[in-house]
C-alpha cells in the first residue's frame, strides 16, 4: 500500500471522541425514525452500526452528515458542533459513502476522486480563467493525490474509464476513494460490501483496516454480521429508531435483545433454546446465512415503516 | 483493402461480383461527372444557368464535386497507391454514402426544375443523363461488399443496405511529424471555411439545400471512411493550435467576400453561437435548465444601448466602448444573481418553468418602462433606436475600410470585434470547465445530492454558473446593440421566427451537442442559416425544424458534435470506453463509428 506520503488531518485533542452525536431524533411528520440517538466515535476506532432493516439506520447517517437537519440533537466533530449543511459537514472532515452507489456516472474515475478533493482546493474561477502557475500546481497536487488514493483502493489502471462502467465492486471502492480524498478523520460507510460475493468482502474488509491504519476513523453500516464482528472495535445496535445496546461484538452477540430484535421473541410454547442454539450455531458457520436470518428476520418484528432510502 | 471475395456476412445488396461492381461504379461517378458540363435545362428561368454546355454552374457544381468526391473515394478503395489514406477505416460505405449525396442533390435538382418551371419537358437530355447517371452509380456502389460483416443470420434487403452504410473501426494511423499534423489541420480548417463560406454565399435557396444534402452525406462519408476520426484525435492532440486554427479561419471569413450582405449575417451567426456558448455553460455543464436565456442577451443589449450616446437614451451619457462592455456584463451579472438567487434553490422542471417567467418579465417590463405606463427608461416598445457605431482609437465601425487590399465593410468590421468577443467565450467555456469549478458543475448536473455530500456547495456553484452565464451573453449584448443599431424588447422573445430567441439558444446548445465547444457553434449556424436560406418556406419553417430535431433526437440524442460522456451515456456498447492510451486514433475512431451505429 502506498500510504506512507498521506498525511490525514485529524488535528483534535487526542482523547477526545471524532464524533459525538448527542440526543440525535428524526422525526418525519408523526413518524420517529431516530429517537434520541447517542453515538460518539474515537480516533483510530471502527465502530459498527446494525439494525433489522428500517431501523434508522441511514436516516442516523443523514443526520450526521447534515442531508437531514435534526429534530433535536447535536452532531460535533472533533468537539465543535456541525451546521447541518453535507458541504460543510464534508469540509469540517467528515466523508460518506452511500447504500445505493452514487458515483458520477459519466465522469472519469479519476474526475469522480477529484471531485472528492473539492473541499481541500480552493482554486476558484478567476485562477481557472488566469490559469496563474498557482492554478497548476494545484490541479497538479490534486491530481497526485488522487492517483495515490486510486492506487490505495487499487483503482490506478482504470484512471480514465467512465464510473459508469467499472464492474460493482469497483464502484462500491471508487466510492471510497472519492469519499477518502476529502482527508477525513472520520468517513461514514453505508453498507459497504452489499452485493459483494465472499472475496469481495474480504478485500474491502483489508481496506476498511488500512483505512484505518491511516488515522481515519470509520463509522460503518452493515448487514453482513461476520464482517461488522471482524471489524470492528465496537457495535452499537439500532432498532426502531432507538439505540438498544452498545459495546464489543461479545457483548452484542450475547445480548438478547438484539437476537430478537432480528429473530423476534419466541412465543409461547414455541422452540426453546435448542433452536436458538441451532441458529445462533448456523450463524456462526456461515456469513451468508446469517446475511439471509437478517433478511427475515427484517419482515418478522417490526412494522417500522420508512424505508431506508437516503433520498 | 479489398476484399475481392464476398463472405455471407459482407454480401453486398445487389449480387454482383466486386470487380464489376467496382469498375461500374468509376464509369457511373464519370459519366455524372460528364453530364454536368452538358445543359440540364433550356431557360434561364431557373436560378444559376443550367442551360450552358460545357461549363457546370450553380447546382451542377454541386453534382460535380459529388461525382468527383465519388470517383476519389472509389479509386481509394481499389487500393491505389496514393490515395490509401483517404480511407483508413471503410471503403464501401463512403463511396455508397458519396452516391447518395450525389443522387440526393442532382434529383433534388431535376425535380426542382421540372416544379418551377412546370413538368419535365423542361429538361434537356443534360438532365436526364445526369439522373441516370447519378442513379447508374448508386446501384454499382451496391453491388459492392460491405464494409462490416451484418450479424443477422438471413439479413433482408433493407438491413444489407443499412449495414452497408456502417463501416468498419480504421486501422491504426502512421506517426506523423507534429508539424505534418498541425498542417494537416490547418488545411482541414481552410477546406472547412471554404465549404462554410460556400454556403453562406449560396444566392438562393434551392442552391442551400443542394448544398446542405451534399454536405450532409459528404460528412457521413468522411465519417465512415474513418477521416473525421483522425482529424478529431489530431485536434485532439493539439488543442491550441485547432483552437488557434480555427480562429485563424474564422477572421479571414471577411476577407473572401465582396460586399456586406452575407457578412451581416454571419455577425448574426457569431452573436447567436456566442451566446449559445454562454447558454452552454449553464445547460452543458451545470445542467441548469434555463428556457429565459436571452434574457440576459437583452440586458446587455439594453445596458450598452443606454450609455452609447443614442440620442434617443434616456442617459445621456456615452460611454467608452470599454467601459459600455464592462457596464453590459457587470449588470447582466447582477441580473443573473438577482435572478438565480431565489430560483436556483428548485431542481430540474422547476427551474426551467421559473426561468421561462423570468425571460417574459423581462421582455414585459422593458415594454412597459415606457413614460405612460411604468417611468421612462426604455421607451417601450419602440426601443433605443440610434445606437451610434463604434469608434475604437480612430478605427470607425461604421464606414468601410481597405484592409490588406480588400475592402471590409460595416458588418465585416462588427464580425471581426465580435469574433474577439466569441473569442474570449470560447476561452472562459474552455478554461472554466476544465477547472476544479467546472468539474464540481458537472458533478452537480450528474447527482447533487452526492455533490454536496462531496463538499460541494451547490447553490453557490450553481448562481455560479447562472452567473457567468449571464454575464457572457451580456458581453455579446453590448456588441448586438450596435450591430442592430435599435434594441427593442420584440428581440429578445422565448421563440420566435429569428434566432436568437430562447428556444433557439437551447435547441442550438442540444442539436450542437451539450458540454462541448463546437457543438453549439455548429447548432447555431445550422438553426439561423436554415431558416434564412429557406425563406420561400417561411410557412413551415417551424414545422420543418420541429420535424428536425424530432428525427435528431431520435437518432442522435447527443446532439451533432459529442462529447464522450454524452456519447457513452446514449449510446451503450461496452467496447467505448477503453482509454485512448495506446492507439487514440484508433480508439476514437470506435467511438465514433460505434456512437453512430
Amino acid at each position: 500500500m502506498t500510504t506512507t506520503t498521506t498525511e490525514t488531518t485529524p488535528v483534535g485533542g487526542p482523547t477526545g471522541p471524532v464524533l459525538s452525536a448527542t440526543g440525535v431524533t428524526m422525526r418525519f411528520g408523526g413518524l420517529t425514525a431516530v429517537r434520541s440517538v447517542d453515538l460518539e466515535v474515537h480516533p483510530g476506532e471502527i465502530v459498527g452500526l446494525i439494525g433489522p432493516n428500517g431501523a434508522g439506520k441511514t436516516t442516523f447517517f443523514n443526520c450526521l452528515t447534515g442531508l437531514y437537519v435534526p429534530t433535536e440533537g447535536t452532531v460535533a466533530y472533533q468537539g465543535t458542533v456541525l451546521p447541518p449543511k453535507p458541504h460543510l459537514v464534508t469540509q469540517a472532515g467528515i466523508a460518506r459513502t452511500f447504500q445505493n452507489i452514487r458515483l458520477f456516472a459519466n465522469m472519469t474515475v479519476l474526475e469522480n476522486v477529484l471531485v472528492g478533493r473539492h473541499t481541500r482546493t480552493k482554486e476558484g474561477l478567476w485562477s481557472a480563467l488566469l490559469r496563474g502557475p498557482g492554478f497548476k500546481k494545484a490541479e497538479r497536487a490534486s491530481e497526485e493525490r488522487a492517483m495515490e488514493l486510486l492506487e490505495f483502493t487499487g483503482l490506478a489502471a482504470k484512471r480514465d474509464h467512465l464510473a459508469r462502467n467499472l464492474p460493482y465492486g469497483e464502484q462500491r471502492k471508487l466510492e471510497i476513494a472519492r469519499a477518502l480524498a476529502s482527508d477525513p478523520g472520520l468517513l461514514l460507510l453505508d453498507e459497504p460490501t452489499a452485493g459483494m460475493n465472499p472475496q469481495e468482502t474480504r478485500a474491502t474488509e483489508e481496506l476498511v483496516f488500512a483505512i484505518r491504519d491511516q488515522g481515519t476513523a470509520v463509522l460503518v453500516i452493515e448487514h453482513d454480521m461476520r464482517f461488522i464482528f471482524n471489524l470492528c472495535d465496537r457495535v452499537a445496535v439500532l432498532v426502531q429508531g432507538e439505540k438498544l445496546v452498545e459495546g464489543s461484538s461479545e457483548v452484542v452477540q450475547g445480548d438478547e435483545r438484539v437476537v430478537a430484535a432480528y429473530l423476534g421473541t419466541p412465543f409461547e410454547g414455541a422452540p426453546g433454546a435448542e433452536e436458538v442454539a441451532e441458529v445462533e450455531a448456523a450463524e456462526a458457520h456461515a456469513g451468508a446465512a446469517a446475511g439471509a436470518a437478517a433478511a427475515a428476520g427484517a419482515e418478522a418484528p417490526s412494522t417500522t415503516a420508512r424505508t431506508e432510502d437516503d433520498q | 483493402m479489398i476484399r475481392m471475395t464476398t463472405t455471407h456476412g459482407t454480401a453486398p445488396v445487389l449480387p454482383l461480383p466486386p470487380a464489376a461492381a467496382r469498375a461500374a461504379t468509376a464509369a457511373g461517378a464519370a459519366a455524372t461527372l460528364a453530364s454536368t458540363f452538358l445543359a440540364w435545362t433550356w431557360t434561364d428561368d431557373f436560378p444559376g444557368d443550367l442551360t450552358v454546355t460545357g461549363y457546370p454552374g450553380g447546382l451542377q457544381v454541386l453534382t460535380l464535386v459529388g461525382a468527383l468526391l465519388t470517383a476519389l473515394f472509389a479509386a481509394a478503395g481499389y487500393g491505389f497507391k496514393g490515395l490509401r489514406w483517404l480511407t483508413p477505416a471503410g471503403t464501401t460505405a463512403p463511396v455508397l454514402w458519396l452516391a447518395l449525396g450525389t443522387l440526393g442533390t442532382t434529383w433534388y435538382t431535376i425535380t426542382a426544375i421540372s416544379v418551377q418551371l412546370g413538368g419535365l419537358a423542361n429538361l434537356e437530355p443534360g438532365g436526364w443523363a445526369a439522373g441516370l447517371a447519378s442513379l447508374a452509380t448508386l446501384l454499382a456502389t451496391l453491388g459492392l461488399p460491405a464494409d462490416r460483416a451484418t450479424e443477422e443470420e438471413k439479413p433482408t434487403g433493407w438491413q444489407r443496405f443499412t449495414g452497408s452504410l456502417a463501416a468498419t473501426a480504421a486501422r491504426p494511423a502512421q506517426a506523423l511529424p507534429s508539424w505534418a499534423e498541425i498542417l494537416v489541420i490547418a488545411a482541414s480548417f481552410g477546406i472547412g471555411l471554404y465549404v462554410f463560406t460556400y454556403g453562406i454565399d449560396t444566392e438562393y435557396g434551392e442552391l442551400f439545400i443542394g448544398y446542405l444534402i451534399l454536405v450532409g452525406f459528404a460528412f457521413g462519408a468522411l465519417h465512415r471512411a474513418g477521416l473525421i476520426g483522425r482529424l478529431t484525435a489530431l485536434t485532439a492532440k493539439h488543442r491550441n493550435v485547432t483552437l488557434a486554427a480555427a480562429f485563424a479561419a474564422a477572421v479571414c471569413f471577411p476577407f473572401t467576400q465582396t460586399n456586406d450582405q452575407y457578412t451581416s449575417v454571419a455577425t448574426n451567426i457569431l452573436i447567436f453561437a456566442t451566446v449559445a456558448l454562454g447558454l452552454n455553460v449553464v445547460v452543458g455543464l451545470a445542467g441548469l435548465l434555463d428556457l429565459g436565456y436571452v434574457a440576459f442577451l437583452g440586458v446587455g443589449a439594453y445596458a450598452a444601448a443606454l450609455v452609447s450616446g443614442s440620442s434617443d437614451s434616456t442617459i445621456g451619457v456615452q460611454f467608452p466602448f470599454w467601459a459600455a462592455v464592462l457596464t453590459g456584463a457587470a449588470v447582466s451579472l447582477i441580473f443573473g444573481v438577482l435572478i438565480g438567487a431565489p430560483t436556483l434553490r428548485l431542481r430540474g422542471d422547476y427551474l426551467a418553468i421559473v426561468t421561462l417567467g423570468f425571460g417574459e418579465i423581462f421582455r414585459i417590463t422593458m415594454n412597459n418602462l415606457n413614460g405612460s405606463t411604468g417611468p421612462d427608461v426604455t421607451n417601450g416598445s419602440a426601443g433605443i433606436p440610434n445606437v451610434p457605431d463604434l469608434n475604437l482609437f480612430g478605427f470607425d465601425f461604421g464606414i468601410e475600410h481597405t484592409i490588406l487590399g480588400v475592402p471590409v465593410g460595416r458588418f465585416g468590421n462588427y464580425y471581426l470585434l465580435m469574433l474577439v468577443v466569441t473569442a474570449v467565450v470560447v476561452l472562459v467555456f474552455r478554461r472554466a470547465g476544465e477547472s476544479r469549478i467546472g468539474r464540481a458543475w458537472v458533478a452537480i448536473r450528474e447527482d447533487e445530492t452526492a455533490a454536496t455530500a462531496m463538499g460541494i456547495n451547490a447553490f453557490r456553484l450553481k448562481l455560479l454558473a447562472f452567473a457567468l452565464g449571464a454575464a457572457l451573453a451580456g458581453l455579446a449584448g453590448t456588441v448586438q446593440a450596435h450591430v442592430t443599431y435599435t434594441v427593442t424588447p420584440e428581440q429578445y422573445q422565448f421563440a420566435g421566427p429569428v434566432p436568437p430567441n430562447s428556444a433557439f439558444l437551447l435547441a442550438a446548445v442540444i442539436l450542437g451537442g451539450m458540454g462541448t465547444l463546437s457543438g453549439p457553434i455548429v447548432g447555431a449556424a445550422l438553426l439561423y442559416l436554415i431558416p434564412a436560406k429557406m425563406q420561400f418556406m417561411a410557412d413551415y419553417q417551424l414545422f420543418l425544424f420541429g420535424i428536425a430535431l424530432i428525427l435528431l433526437m431520435r437518432f442522435r440524442p447527443e446532439g451533432l458534435i459529442a462529447d464522450r460522456r454524452k456519447q457513452l451515456e446514449f449510446h451503450e456498447t461496452g467496447q467505448l470506453d477503453v482509454p485512448e492510451q495506446r492507439l487514440p486514433e484508433a480508439a476514437a475512431g470506435v467511438g465514433t463509428a460505434k456512437a453512430e451505429a
